[in-house]
């Protein structure tokens, strides 16, 4: 039964997938934090019909991206890094980091959009009273932040089970390349369509079970944080 | 402005992360198309040119034409394909240059077992196509056309045109535009109990796990399935691997390359046959240059 599995590729596999994903959203992480956090604090500031406006649209135009089709971010990203395209100079079509880049662009609003309503939840009146205790802005802002850690923590859980389960973008712009680009849910397109479909099931199986591990070892952070 | 920075110092990171551990090795990639790759060829052969070469060799497995746009845009730096119009369509763009041929099979139509629309032994694959078109209308027969600008999805048109017809999903419900590479609309023929056109290599590969289905038509000299190596022009693209691609075309119609081809078997049945020396089968098979071809690749000193 299990002749047809290969391990040492299933490990290699298994190890780029991680690495790719776990590198966008790391990255994503500190790129989309920052301005979460900001985009959720603006909410406190003045109510100017003109500022609202402004916020409104950012926020909508930010919950639109949150569900960017993957497929849709691979063809742009495939169109840039092409040869033939703006970036074709970089000579980064079909490497890992191709596939980080696709990755990166689709997470950074999941990683935003779900901070962003973390911080803003936080109870308007925590903030109010840090300041009425004597708190400059900086430590109100941090105080909130600390507040809203555990939304911060869920985005990343997010972003990460997207990016881990995405296949349409990362096979355009990697390539589904043997030992190269081939991540478990490529192989699992590539195994299914030559009819190994006890490598295909393997694939799936680590896929999944390492996508429990990762939010089980998160969700016991999160709720010992919740705890405390 | 903080955000700005952490932005620009992970991205930076991440590049240097990646270039880091690249592969020191020189990367040849080579754009093919899906039968190639799905039969094993591919997977038989390079580890050997890699262990010659220490060279690395990245295949993008997808149809034909595919594979030659992607060779087009400078994403590839040699392609190896099969069909002859998209083949001549890329030289003549000058995009692709010293096109040769490496070796051929044969498509084969294969279909469900009870065979309803009577195709069996024939001969002839445009009447059996004319025979599945007129059962199929009758609600008799369904066909599955890869639709994907493969190789094998220009030979399966080439052969409707034949018959003047220009079957469609959209107003023949016999015919399904399947979009897909060849395993798997083997896969949907089986299913469907439906008649396609498919290269023997990916037939040979499929054969036992696809028990509703059957070889019916074969021979026909239409059929022929040449496999041609196409390089990169390096003018248009001087940041391409074209010297790794020059040796990975040399290898592939060298003695020991062809012979490697002429070994490679799935049940005891050669897949494909090599042609890059047999000089009469290729001007047969549409490379009227190949002695030239040949001659100036063996020319080329590495």
């Amino acid at each position: 039964m299990f002749e047809d599995i290969y391990w040492e590729e299933i490990l290699n596999i298994t190890l780029l997938s991680l690495r790719v994903s776990g590198t966008a959203v790391l990255v994503g992480a500190l790129i989309g934090i920052p301005i979460g956090a900001v985009l959720g604090f603006r909410q406190f500031k003045g109510k100017r019909t003109l500022m609202r406006f402004v916020d409104i649209t950012l926020k909508s135009l930010i919950n639109t991206f949150m569900g960017l089709p993957p497929v849709v971010v691979g063809l742009v990203v495939y169109l840039l890094l092409t040869a033939a395209g703006p970036f074709g100079w970089l000579g980064l079509l079909y490497t890992p980091t191709a596939m980080i880049i696709t990755q990166l662009i689709m997470v950074v609003p999941i990683i935003i959009g779900v901070t962003m309503s973390a911080v803003g939840s936080v109870e308007k009146s925590i903030r109010e009273r840090a300041l009425s205790l004597g708190a400059t802005e900086t430590q109100a802002a941090w105080l909130v932040l600390r507040e809203a850690r555990m939304g911060v923590l869920t985005s990343i859980i997010v972003a990460f089970g997207a990016a881990i389960s995405e296949v349409g973008g990362i096979m355009i712009t990697g390539g589904n390349i043997r030992w190269w680009t081939r991540t478990l849910t490529t192989a699992v397109v590539v195994e299914t369509e030559l009819g190994n479909f006890t490598m295909a099931l393997t694939l799936g199986t680590v896929l999944l079970s390492m996508a429990f591990a990762i939010n089980l070892v998160l969700t016991i952070v999160q709720v010992k944080g919740a705890r405390r | 402005m903080i955000a700005l920075l952490i932005l620009v110092v992970a991205v930076v990171g991440v590049f240097a992360y990646e270039q880091y551990t690249r592969s020191q090795k020189s990367i040849i990639v080579l754009a093919t198309t899906t039968s190639t790759y799905d039969s094993g060829l591919l997977d038989y052969l390079m580890p050997i040119f890699q262990e010659k070469y220490n060279l690395e060799v990245h295949i993008i497995s997808v149809g034909t034409g595919q594979a030659i746009e992607t060779a087009k845009r400078g994403d590839a730096d040699l392609v190896l394909v099969h069909s002859r119009q998209l083949e001549l369509e890329f030289v003549n763009s000058t995009y692709g240059i010293h096109r040769v041929g490496v070796m051929y099979n044969d498509f084969l139509i294969i279909g469900p077992m009870e065979d309803s629309a009577g195709i069996n032994g024939l001969g002839n694959a445009t009447e059996a196509f004319r025979r599945i078109a007129e059962e199929g209308a009758k609600g008799n027969a369904v066909f599955i056309s890869r639709a994907d600008k493969s190789g094998t999805d220009m030979m399966e048109l080439s052969i409707w045109k034949r018959l003047g017809i220009q079957p469609s999903n959209k107003t023949q419900a016999w015919y399904i535009e399947a979009g897909a590479g060849m395993g798997i609309v083997l896969r949907m023929a089986n299913e469907k109990k439906a008649y396609t056109l498919t290269d023997g290599a990916t037939w040979l590969s499929f054969k036992n796990q696809l028990t509703n289905l059957k070889t019916l038509v074969e021979g026909d000299v239409i059929l022929l399935n040449p496999y041609a190596i196409i390089l990169v022009n390096p003018e248009n693209y001087p940041q391409r691997n074209y010297k790794g691609a020059l040796m990975l075309a040399k290898w592939m119609i060298s003695e020991e390359g062809q012979n490697l081809i002429a070994n490679f078997k799935k049940e005891g049945e050669t897949l494909f046959k090599p042609i890059a020396r047999n000089f009469n089968k290729a001007h047969e098979l549409g490379f009227p240059d190949q002695e030239k071809e040949i001659e100036w690749y063996d020319a080329q000193s590495l």
